[in-house]
Order: C-alpha cells, then sequence, then structure tokens
C-alpha cells in the first residue's frame, strides 16, 4: 500500500479540515469553553456534529452501526483536531473505547455503541495510576463478589473522568501488581456507587479526573473479553490510542508550524520581514524536515495497523515517540519565533504549547516509546 | 498484481541461476566493486560472470529503454529486482556515475545520438565517468565557477580547475560544467562532455581525513573540446550555455542518491545489531548509550517510512520537486549520528586504525567519511536554504 492518501481518503481529509477549520476552530471551541470555564472542557453540540458527519462510529465495525474503518481514515480527523486544538471526546470514545468494545459481549455493545456513535454519550479509559503512564503495572483490583465484582483503586489522569457515561477501567483479578496476566477490563458506569471522580483542570484547560473505586459493584456482564484476559484488550486499546495520539499531535505540530511560518513573512525587525533571516529560515526549515518525518511514520504506523502487521506495535511507539519530539520542537520554536507576543494570552501560539505538553503525556512520552522500541528490538 | 508475481517468479529463477555464490557476500575491500571503463580488471570470474549476465539481461539499468541497455522495467517491477536481489545479498554487478548521474541526464536531455552512443556504452561498463562540476571556490555555490571554455567555432578551449572530482584519476570521460559565457551568471554555463585522456587535462588524489583518496583535483590546460563527436552526438547536452539546467535536474538526482532514500537498509535501526556486537566482543551498553540507540532507532525508522513514501510520491508525481532537498538534509545528519554511534558503542577498539579486528580501522573509516556528507553534493544549510525557499516560501529567501 503506498504511504500516501487514497481517492476516498483525500476525500475525507478535505472534509475533516473543512468542518473542523469551520466548527473546531481554536475560537468557536477551545478558546470558547476555556473563557467560560466549562465544566467538561468541550461542547457537547460539537460532539454531536462530529457524529453527524459520520466521524464518531468510525473504527465500530458496519454490523454494529458504525462505518468499520480504519486507523488511516480515524488519523485523518484526529490530525485536524490537533491542527485545530479541538477538544472532543473523539480520541477517548471514538478511538480507545471503540477498540475495548470491539471485544465485548454483543450485550455491551448494544448497550454502548449506539450512544456513541450517536454522539449522546461520551467515554472516558481509566489506566494510569502514577503520574507517568505504565501501564504494565496495574493495582487496582476486582474481586469476585457473588456474580461480579467489587472494585477498588485508584486512577489518575481520567480524561474527561466527570463528563463520560462510562469508564473503560483496567483492573487486576489476579496475580501481583506487575504481573502481565490477571488483568480485567470493565465498562463501569460513571454514577456507579462507590466511584468518586475528583475534577481537575489541565494545563491545555481540559478537565481530568483522580477517579476512586471504593468496593464499587460490578455485574459480570460488566466485563469487557474475557476475565483475567484483560491484557490483549488493554494491548490492543493502547496500540489505537497511541496511533491516534500520534496523528493528533502531526495535527498540533503542523498547526504551530503553519502558523509560525506565517509570522515569519509577516513579522518585521530592523526594518526587514524576519523571514528573511537565515537563523530564522534554517529552524524553520529543520522542524519543516521533522514534521513531515514524524507524519511518515504516523501513516506508516496507521497502515500497518490496519493491516494487522505484527510490525505495528513498534512503528507505533516509533511514531509516538517521534511525533512528541517534532511536535514539542514546533511549539518551542513557535513561542521563540513569536518573541514576546508569544507569551500572551492573547495569541493561539501559546495554546499549541499547552495542548502538545498534555497530549505528550497521554499514553507514554516520547522516552516511554524510545524504551519500547529498544525493548521490542531485543535490547 | 498476477504479472508482477509472475515475473517475481521468473526473476528469482533468473538470480538463482546467474548469480554466483561469491556475489551474494557483502562488500567488504572497495576492489569487491566493479566500476567498469577502459582500464577496469576484474577481481575474479565471479564479477566478470555476473556483469555479464546481467548486461545480457539489461540489469546493469534495468530501467533503461531496451534500446539504450536496460531492461525497460516498470517502477513496480524494478521494486520487485530490488526486493529479490537485496533477499540474497546480491551485489550490483555495475557501480557507475554514468549510471547514477549521467545516465538520468542523457534520457532527460540527450539527442537520439548521445543516447544511442553513451547510455549503451555506460550500461555495458565499457566506459567510467566522472562528475566535474565543483572548483577551488565554487563547492555549494556552483553558479560562481571560473573554469572557462573559449569559443574556437569548431571547438572550445577549456582552462579551469575542478576539486572533489570523485575517482577522477580512473575515469574515462568527464561531465563537466564549463563557463561559456563570461557575463551571464546562471546562463552562461555549458554541460560538456569529453574524455580525459585529452591533451591538458591532468588529476592529482586528495587524501582524506578517512586516509583514503577517492577525490582529486582535475587541472585542464588548454584542453580542445569538439562541439560535436558525429552525427547527432553533440560534446554538450541541452543547450550551450544553459547548462544550469541540465546540473539542476542531476544534483536532484544525486541528493535523492546521497540522502539514502530508496536503501532503506542502510538508515534502519542499529539497536538491536549494537548489543549482538558488544556481546560478542564482551563489552557492555551503558543505560545512557542505550538510550541514544533507542533515540536513534526512532529516528531512523521515521526516516525510513519518510524513504518510503518519498518514493511512493515519486512514483506518482504527488513529491513537492524540492523533497529531494529535505531527505537529503535528514538523511545525511542521520548518517553522521549512526556512525558516532557506532564508534561509541565500540569504544577503545573503534579507534583502531591498522588492526586485524578492524579490518584496518573500518568503523574508524566509515565514520570519519561520513562526515562529508552533509558536504556533497550540496551541504545541509544549502539544502535548508532551499526548503525555506522552494517549499515554505519564506521571503527574500
Amino acid at each position: 500500500m503506498p504511504l500516501y492518501h487514497n481517492e476516498d481518503q483525500a476525500m475525507l481529509a478535505d472534509t475533516a479540515a473543512g468542518f473542523m477549520a469551520e466548527e473546531g476552530n481554536i475560537a468557536k471551541q477551545l478558546r470558547h469553553w476555556r473563557d467560560r470555564n466549562c465544566k467538561d472542557g468541550f461542547g457537547h453540540a460539537l460532539w454531536k456534529q462530529m457524529a453527524e458527519m459520520g466521524f464518531t462510529g468510525m473504527l465500530v465495525e458496519e454490523a454494529d452501526g458504525g462505518l468499520g474503518m480504519g486507523h488511516v481514515e480515524a488519523g485523518i480527523v484526529l490530525e485536524e483536531i490537533g491542527r485545530n486544538l479541538t477538544p472532543s471526546p473523539f480520541l477517548t470514545s471514538s478511538v480507545l473505547a471503540a477498540t475495548a468494545l470491539k471485544h465485548g459481549s454483543a450485550d455491551l455493545k448494544g448497550r454502548y455503541l449506539p450512544g456513541l456513535i450517536a454522539g449522546d454519550s461520551v467515554f472516558a479509559v481509566a489506566i494510569d495510576e502514577t503520574a507517568k503512564h505504565r501501564p504494565s503495572r496495574i493495582t487496582t483490583r476486582a474481586e469476585k463478589s457473588g456474580n461480579g465484582f467489587k472494585l477498588s483503586g485508584a486512577k489518575s489522569f481520567v480524561i474527561h473522568g466527570s463528563s463520560a457515561d462510562m469508564l473503560v477501567v483496567a483492573a487486576r483479578t489476579s496475580g501481583a501488581d506487575d504481573d502481565a496476566d490477571g488483568i480485567t477490563l470493565f465498562a463501569v458506569p460513571k454514577d456507579a456507587a462507590g466511584m468518586s471522580h475528583d475534577a481537575v483542570r489541565l494545563v491545555d484547560s481540559s478537565m481530568a479526573t483522580h477517579t476512586r473505586f471504593d468496593g464499587v459493584e460490578l455485574d459480570g456482564d460488566a466485563v469487557i473479553g474475557e476475565i483475567d484476559g484483560g491484557r490483549a484488550v488493554l494491548d490492543a486499546m493502547l496500540l489505537a490510542g497511541r496511533v491516534g495520539a500520534a496523528a493528533e499531535g502531526v495535527g498540533v505540530a503542523r498547526g504551530a508550524m503553519d502558523m509560525t511560518v506565517d509570522y515569519l513573512k509577516q513579522r518585521k525587525q530592523f526594518g526587514r520581514l524576519i523571514g528573511e533571516f537565515q537563523a530564522l529560515q534554517h529552524r524553520a526549515s529543520h522542524l519543516y524536515s521533522e514534521v513531515e518525518i514524524a507524519r511518515a511514520a504516523t501513516i506508516k504506523a496507521q497502515q500497518l495497523l490496519d493491516g494487522g502487521s505484527a510490525h505495528a506495535e513498534l512503528m507505533a511507539s516509533v511514531a509516538k515517540a517521534k511525533v512528541a519530539k517534532t511536535a514539542r520542537l514546533a511549539v518551542q520554536e513557535g513561542v521563540q519565533m513569536h518573541g514576546g507576543i508569544g507569551m500572551t494570552d492573547e495569541y493561539d501560539i501559546g495554546l499549541y504549547m499547552k495542548r502538545e505538553r498534555a497530549l505528550a503525556e497521554f499514553l507514554g512520552d516520547a522516552n516511554f516509546h524510545a524504551n519500547r522500541v529498544a525493548e521490542l528490538s531485543g535490547y | 498484481m498476477a504479472d508482477l508475481e509472475q515475473f517475481r517468479d521468473e526473476t528469482r529463477s533468473w538470480l538463482e541461476a546467474n548469480c554466483p555464490p561469491e556475489m551474494r557476500e557483502p562488500v567488504r575491500g572497495e576492489d569487491d566493486i566493479y566500476w567498469g571503463g577502459r582500464r577496469a580488471t576484474f577481481k575474479n570470474d565471479a564479477q566478470k560472470a555476473w556483469l555479464e549476465a546481467c548486461v545480457a539481461k539489461g540489469y546493469t539499468v534495468p530501467m533503461w529503454p531496451k534500446e539504450y541497455g536496460g531492461a525497460g522495467l516498470s517502477a513496480p517491477e524494478a521494486k520487485v529486482l530490488r526486493e529479490e536481489m537485496g533477499k540474497i545479498g546480491a551485489r550490483p554487478p555495475l557501480s557507475s556515475f554514468g549510471i547514477w548521474m549521467l545516465g538520468p541526464a542523457l534520457l532527460h536531455f540527450g539527442t537520439e545520438g548521445q543516447k544511442q552512443r553513451f547510455l549503451n556504452e555506460i550500461a555495458r561498463g565499457e566506459i567510467r565517468w566522472c562528475q566535474g562540476y565543483s572548483e577551488p571556490g565554487s563547492g555549494s555555490d556552483l553558479v560562481s565557477l571560473q573554469t572557462f571554455g573559449e569559443d574556437k567555432g569548431d571547438h572550445w578551449v577549456v582552462n579551469g580547475q575542478k576539486i572533489w572530482t570523485s575517482y577522477a584519476d580512473h575515469a574515462d570521460w568527464i561531465f563537466c560544467l564549463v563557463r561559456t559565457d563570461k557575463e551571464n551568471k546562471y546562463g552562461g554555463i555549458t554541460f560538456m562532455l569529453f574524455d580525459m585522456a585529452s591533451e591538458g587535462v591532468t588529476t592529482k588524489p586528495i587524501k582524506l581525513i578517512s586516509g583514503s583518496s577517492p577525490f582529486c583535483e582535475t587541472f585542464f590546460d588548454n584542453v580542445a573540446v569538439p562541439k560535436s563527436y558525429g552525427d547527432d552526438v553533440p560534446a554538450y547536452v541541452g543547450t550551450i550555455n544553459r547548462g544550469w539546467d541540465v546540473a539542476k535536474y542531476l544534483l536532484g538526482h544525486e541528493r535523492e542518491m546521497i540522502s539514502g532514500a530508496d536503501g532503506g537498509e542502510r538508515q534502519a535501526a542499529i539497536g538491536a545489531a549494537m548489543k549482538r556486537h558488544a556481546s560478542k566482543t564482551g563489552d557492555e551498553i551503558d543505560p545512557v548509550l542505550r538510550a541514544e540507540l533507542a533515540q536513534f532507532d526512532v529516528d531512523a525508522l521515521a526516516y525510513a517510512a519518510m524513504g518510503e513514501k518519498f518514493l511512493d510520491e515519486i512514483k506518482v508525481g504527488k513529491a513537492h520537486p524540492a523533497q529531494p532537498n529535505m531527505m537529503k538534509y535528514a538523511g545525511t545528519e542521520l548518517n553522521k549520528r549512526r556512525h558516532e554511534l557506532v564508534m561509541a558503542v565500540g569504544g577503545s577498539r573503534s579507534l583502531e586504525w591498522e588492526s586485524e579486528a578492524t579490518e584496518s580501522g573500518k568503523p574508524a573509516k566509515n565514520w570519519l567519511r561520513t562526515k562529508a556528507n552533509s558536504i556533497e553534493g550540496g551541504t545541509s544549510e544549502v539544502m535548508l536554504n532551499v526548503i525555506a525557499k522552494r517549499i515554505l516560501d519564506l521571503p527574500g529567501a
């Protein structure tokens, strides 16, 4: 498969770019909700519109009412989300939760997918327990209790935790904290008794929760996939999420770079456009190269994932790590080249810097994934 | 697709029957590479047999038309051939600046007579070419070159000096940029072809920091270059005084080649191999070096994906025409980093210059050689200038 978008995908890209620039732009969404101190950090009306555009159910199979598309297509939408800093539950609901639910029973799918596809529900994932992503260690426990389970423990960095209708929770049903096996995934309704959400606004204006499970009683049918065998589902969900986060990061990098290059063509200092200075030209050109390469790595990872390749995991980590470094470079160069104005709240470039930082931590930062590349390569 | 699979089967059997086992060993020394030309000698019978088999099949230049010594393969077929050769580790039968540089220029700009004569000679490895671009004082800034050809009616008299002429001391002919109009900066350069045995041509090898001397200084002292070598075989490519068009076209090719965009393996991950190497020699890779290797592998694998994307896009005309500059910049900087890491993993062992363990200092020589990557074919800084001007459209660039 050639490493560029085919005709259908290029058409989708045009549609998504137009929609996000029109409806999902910074003034209409991110700034609007931020300035109102929105408790969700995003607008539900936009989420509904994204459903009407057919975006929400892209990764849901046709038999389950979705579009049965792939990660290349989801990545196209995510790149535009990143470029416009559009706050929405797309990554958590339509990529992560949708991937987990693929492994769920018909009953679970029937219960949750229609709301997701219609844009009526929001989903969150509760994986991390520490400030750095470390999914190999799960200490939240689900003890067998009657026909169901009793869930106890705590999760942090649960994006949209308090707005979500349902959380996908990774818990331990057997074994020791660091065991690969013994994990089970649960679909936990947000209002289940014994759950508490300590909501906190993050630097990028998104809302996350520290969520506690204090003997939360769950029915047996809350299990997604196999009891004790949830690691495979968790891995599949993480893989999809990482490739998706990489795509969004490419969008953030491109958005910041485009803004900066435009600025270089307008801002005058010392009687000249600053874009005439070779020192800045070289840095802009270097940034362009890095963004192109990061984007290629991401499309490669998407294609490998869609093709079911065994190399998808390695390439997903390559993409996440490369994008994290590249987006970091893009926002740092962006703020620096904007000069003093780049430090003001009025200009958008700083918003890119904030989003980049939050996105970089989500599902593993550049170091986490470089380490993963080494491990998967056998060193 | 079925046709391509059939082609793959045929290619596989043909390679099985025609590529001698000795030609499937990794290249170890300079004499493992066959450059062709009037003075060339074969290292052994296998090298000769492999070249002859490929020449007969058109596989020294698989994508060139059959009438010019190629096999007329389509891009997908050529890719299959590369892949199948890669699988058995087959060496290229012939290395040649004629194939990589002059050939593409002649295919694009040459007359029918030039194509018939020169392309066939190149494809058969009968003629070895060198490239006369750089001059002392005109490295990356080629339009400032001074070598002058004075018009004498049916011939020019060329005087001047070239530098960094790769293997000029082994070459039969040179393709050379010569100023033919002193008034016109860009529009006064002619792309000439002439015999290195012409009276007044001398060469002198330049010893490099790696200890080898693939480059030469080349001097022209009243060299008479005829304007034509016969019916429809002019001694210049394209138009007189418009050699810059040809040179620019060729630089694009050269940058693609140096970038290693099509040599995925060269740019791929090295961490695992470095670990194996270190365990074999009983050395350890400390955690900080391991982290550096991991960061390198991320960049190398991402660049390999970019290389694949670039070639896919070139095939369908989707790549930006200045994209080779980006590939060259990123690829050569990455290659320098790669060899820094190879040196670091080897430790003091990799410093050994003449030991058997290092095959006479191979790691160090390779490391030193890579430092030229970001200079030759246009420096990294020139690449960044081109990206700023032609892709980002920055002002005054």
